[in-house]
């Protein structure tokens, strides 16, 4: 059934969904005086808060400790009949979820936004049916944003049951770490769990079909991420294809091709499919009203409207990178644009990207390969860790800092870090390209001694053909 | 370098009037200062001997900045010297020869017309002509600025879309498309290939007012939607009118004209249409409660809008003679800040010219103006017959995100039926 709405009378705008996206643009639509709602079927929070980028942190916080104790010696510990068990960090992991799903819980008290539980359907322009519990509820809104997010996508071979084959939810959940482990996909959710198990003992192995882990970062930083995985007994696979998955009654046992043709057999106990997601666009109603969508993404223009008036997508339903400070920041712009005072559209190719494993990867910009490809005059500045002081005193010294500078206009074209708290030092270079400084700027404003900071002033430095330290 | 007027950003001093060892007492004039509004006077906030002059007359300091010093006549400066370097007044004037007689490289400038030259400088001609933030008064990325003395765009002419106008990267890739899509063909192939043949242009140089102009217009242009209406006035009554009270005024030999009507008429129907004598605030619309009409008046340098303060609480006659005694201030730059800020509503009339219709730009924050053709005899036909009537086309800019069409509409119809009807300006 589909019926025009005539009013709006419930809300001015009403978010479907309540992860990084949803939740941020209910608050700023509050903050900007609109009536605001926002409609979860499951907690408050999405994806990112509960079974995705946060608890992951946590398991990856307890796995660098674990690492760290593996090489305690070297600080004055003696780690002789040291134990390390999964199950005590799982529960932190869910500890912080829930302590950070109940802050947003009381950011929707004091902004007012009103929390309604359910699943939402579009029943008609400006018209959500929400059913909770087998109880319908209807809404009329003026502005309806769709904030529905992604799920794991499932290989047609190998589907995903969240017991032998899990995805990075199921990861979540498990209570022990399993003796061995395949994660297909060496994308970030990947390489993050790939990391955790191998911290807590499991025997990890990961399969690629690209030439490189982290396909998507800068080569360089894949390379040192692998090199130290292997380090650590991790087997890595990459260029690979796998053929077959059958399901035993104790574990898996895959078949697939490396990259010199030959072919292999490996029974683990589990495999941990990470090979992307799919939006969540079935199900809400879209066809009610018309909404197009493209490969599932809902079709957007630069201020997130949907071909239909007044319904609005925002964060990974609405494609382009699948990232939470992405979709925060599209539901930000899109409330400003409802409420009237925003211009243009996000600068998409200023979306940092992080990869929280050990050794941490961070970029943001253009990689060297793509400002190559776009034909662009380009002065490579590459600057090892070990040449910074903080680092090696910290014990972490492994990885470098790359920066990509155009010619012509010393402009900051890209950067790419792997090493010690890579995710935290992208910022500096995200700030810097938002203002446009060049690399000149980035290397005389003074950093800090000694601080990991100091990195990204050689960084520049490098891609300015002097740096000191090296 | 005293703000001496609101928007002040820099100062040029015109004049003197005190000499290096004279006296000053406080209170005294102490020199004449262009701002971008008005020569003023500065007048000396200290008493003792002028010691030292530091932005000699003609040169230019922004607001903040040290352009002399007042100290006892056997003070010894040493110490001063220290904290302003450029004490002694060389850097200053140096800055300030070198603004009257800009290298030939610098006038290969944009902005003027077709025959403009266009040449890419080396590297180092870039480093040299980045502008390095003292005394540069634009808002740009450093990018941007970088870009803008590789390519010659002159950043005073480039309109900003960042935030708060701040000028980008892209701003400056548009502004240098829009010159080379201006080139006559010939023209970069020759300008690559050497020394332009003789220059076929005047550069002329940007007074702080002609500045204040750009900067204020492209900001208008830029982030202030506008929407204009245009309504057409059958004059014939208010011609009549003035026919009227120019009688009457005669024994006090005083005149008024159809454009002071016009002004009492607009801040009538302010009154009546609050919503349009408002401004936009960024995150809220501000109604004025007072009704002040600025009226753009024609100056040597460009333009500055007078203000005439509750114009619909004053009579006709009134309003006439404010309005001539602050255009004649205008004139001669001796408007007073308070004379040309806190206009509500504004009116640009070009009918003086024989301008039919025009649209005029929007003077932010205010919400609109009107501009105002010349009153022409037309033929209309009224009853079935065709008769001459006066007739004047007024057009209204609105700031769509605080005036809409009808409301726009309905304020220009209350006008219209002001000036058709002139009684109706006594209700």
């Amino acid at each position: 059934m589909s019926y025009k709405s005539n009013n709006g009378n419930d809300f001015d705008v009403l978010i479907i969904g309540s992860g990084p996206g949803g939740y941020v643009a209910a608050i700023r639509a509050a903050q900007l005086g609109l009536r605001a709602a926002c409609v979860e079927a499951d907690k408050l929070g999405g994806v990112c808060l509960n079974v995705g980028c946060i608890p992951t942190k946590a398991l990856l916080s307890s796995a660098f400790v674990v690492n760290e104790m593996k090489e305690g010696e070297r600080h004055g510990i003696r780690t002789e009949g040291v134990t390390f068990q999964l199950r005590p960090a799982q529960e932190r992991s869910r500890k912080v979820a829930e302590q950070m799903n109940r802050g947003i819980e009381s950011l929707f008290r004091k902004n007012r936004v009103t929390h309604v539980q359910g699943f939402a359907c579009l029943a008609g322009e400006g018209i959500v049916r929400v059913n909770s519990r087998g109880k319908e509820s209807t809404f009329d809104a003026k502005h309806v944003v769709l904030a529905t997010g992604s799920r794991p996508k499932d290989l047609p071979f190998l589907k995903i049951d969240e017991d032998r084959v899990i995805s990075s939810t199921g990861a979540l959940m498990l209570e022990n770490a399993p003796a061995s482990l395949v994660v297909v996909g060496a994308g970030a959710v990947g390489i993050e769990f790939a990391d955790v198990f191998n911290a807590y003992g499991t025997q990890v192995t990961i399969i690629e079909a690209l030439d490189r882990i982290l396909p998507l970062e800068d080569a360089d930083c894949s390379a040192v991420v692998e090199r130290s995985f292997r380090k650590r007994g991790v087997n890595v696979f990459t260029g690979a294809r796998l053929e077959k998955a059958e399901l035993r009654e104790e574990g898996v046992k895959l078949t697939f091709e490396d990259r010199t043709g030959d072919t292999h057999e490996l029974d683990v106990e589990r495999v941990l499919s990470a090979v992307g997601r799919i939006p969540n666009t079935e199900d809400i109603g879209l066809e009610n009203v018309g909404v197009k969508t493209e490969n599932g993404f809902v079709v957007v223009d630069e201020r997130l409207r949907t071909n239909v008036e007044g319904i609005y997508a925002i964060g990974d339903c609405a494609g382009r990178q699948l990232l939470a400070h992405k979709a925060s920041h599209e539901g930000v712009l899109c409330i400003e644009h409802i409420a009237g005072n925003a211009r243009g559209g996000l600068d998409y190719e200023n979306v940092p990207s992080c990869t929280y494993c050990h050794p941490e990867v961070a970029s943001v910009g253009l990689t060297e390969a793509q400002a190559k490809e776009r034909g662009l005059d380009v002065q490579i500045g590459k600057f090892p860790w070990s040449g910074i002081g903080r680092a090696v005193a910290g014990g972490h010294a492994e990885g470098l800092i790359k920066v990509v500078r155009d010619k012509k206009y010393s402009e900051i074209l890209g950067a790419h870090i792997v090493g010690p708290h890579a995710t935290e030092l992208i910022a500096e270079f995200v700030l810097g390209r938002h203002l446009e400084a060049t690399m000149e700027e980035l290397e005389k404003a003074m950093h800090p001694h000694p601080t990991l900071s100091e990195g990204v002033a050689e960084g520049a430095l490098a891609a300015l053909g002097r740096p000191i330290h090296i | 370098m005293e703000a001496l007027s609101p928007t002040m950003e820099e100062g040029q001093v015109v004049k003197w009037h005190k000499a290096e060892g004279d006296t000053v007492a406080e209170g005294e004039l102490l020199a004449e200062v262009e701002t971008d509004k008005a020569t003023m006077e500065l007048v000396s906030r200290a008493t003792g001997t002028l010691r030292r002059i530091i932005i000699g007359e003609g040169a230019t300091a922004p607001v903040g900045a040290i352009i002399a010093v007042i100290g006892t006549a056997d003070e010894d400066l040493g110490d001063v010297v220290d904290v302003v370097p450029d004490v002694d007044g060389r850097e200053a004037k140096e800055e300030a020869e070198s603004r009257k007689e800009p290298e030939t490289e610098d006038k290969r400038g944009i902005g003027e017309g077709p025959t403009e030259t266009y040449k890419k400088k080396s590297d180092k001609e870039i480093e040299a002509t980045i502008p390095t933030g003292y005394g540069s008064r634009v808002k740009a990325s450093p990018l941007a600025r970088r870009l803008a003395a590789a390519v010659g765009v002159d950043l005073f002419q480039v309109r900003g879309s960042g935030p708060g106008g701040r000028i980008v990267k892209r701003d400056v890739m548009e502004a240098a498309e829009q010159v080379r899509a201006r080139l006559p063909s010939g023209t970069m192939a020759a300008a690559d290939g050497g020394e332009p043949a003789s220059p076929d242009y005047d550069d002329i140089q940007l007074s702080q007012m002609r500045k204040t102009i750009a900067h204020r217009l492209a900001e208008s242009l830029g982030p202030v939607p506008h929407f204009f209406l245009t309504i057409q006035v059958d004059m014939d009554r208010a011609g009549q009118a003035r026919e009227r009270i120019n009688a009457l005024l005669e024994k006090r030999d005083e005149r008024v004209s159809l454009n002071d009507l016009l002004i009492r008429a607009v801040a009538g129907a302010l009154r009546q249409h609050p919503a349009v004598n408002a401004s936009w605030q960024g995150d809220y619309v501000r109604r004025y409660r007072r009704v002040h009409v600025g009226v753009a008046v024609a100056v040597d340098d460009g333009l500055i809008t007078p203000v005439i303060r509750d114009a619909d609480r004053k009579g006709v006659a009134e309003i006439a003679r404010e309005v001539r005694m602050l255009a004649a201030r205008a004139r001669a730059k001796k408007l007073a800040p308070e004379e040309y800020t806190g206009a509500t509503f504004s009116i640009s009339n070009l009918g003086m010219f024989g301008i039919h219709q025009f649209t005029a730009v929007i003077n932010p924050p205010e919400a609109a103006i009107l501009a105002v053709g010349h009153v022409e005899e037309v033929p209309v036909v009224m009853g079935g017959q065709v008769v001459v009537r006066r007739r004047m086309r007024a057009t209204m800019s609105c700031d769509h995100r605080v005036v809409d069409g009808a409301v726009g509409a309905r304020f220009l119809q209350t006008l219209k039926a002001m000036l058709e009807d002139p009684a109706a300006v006594l209700l």
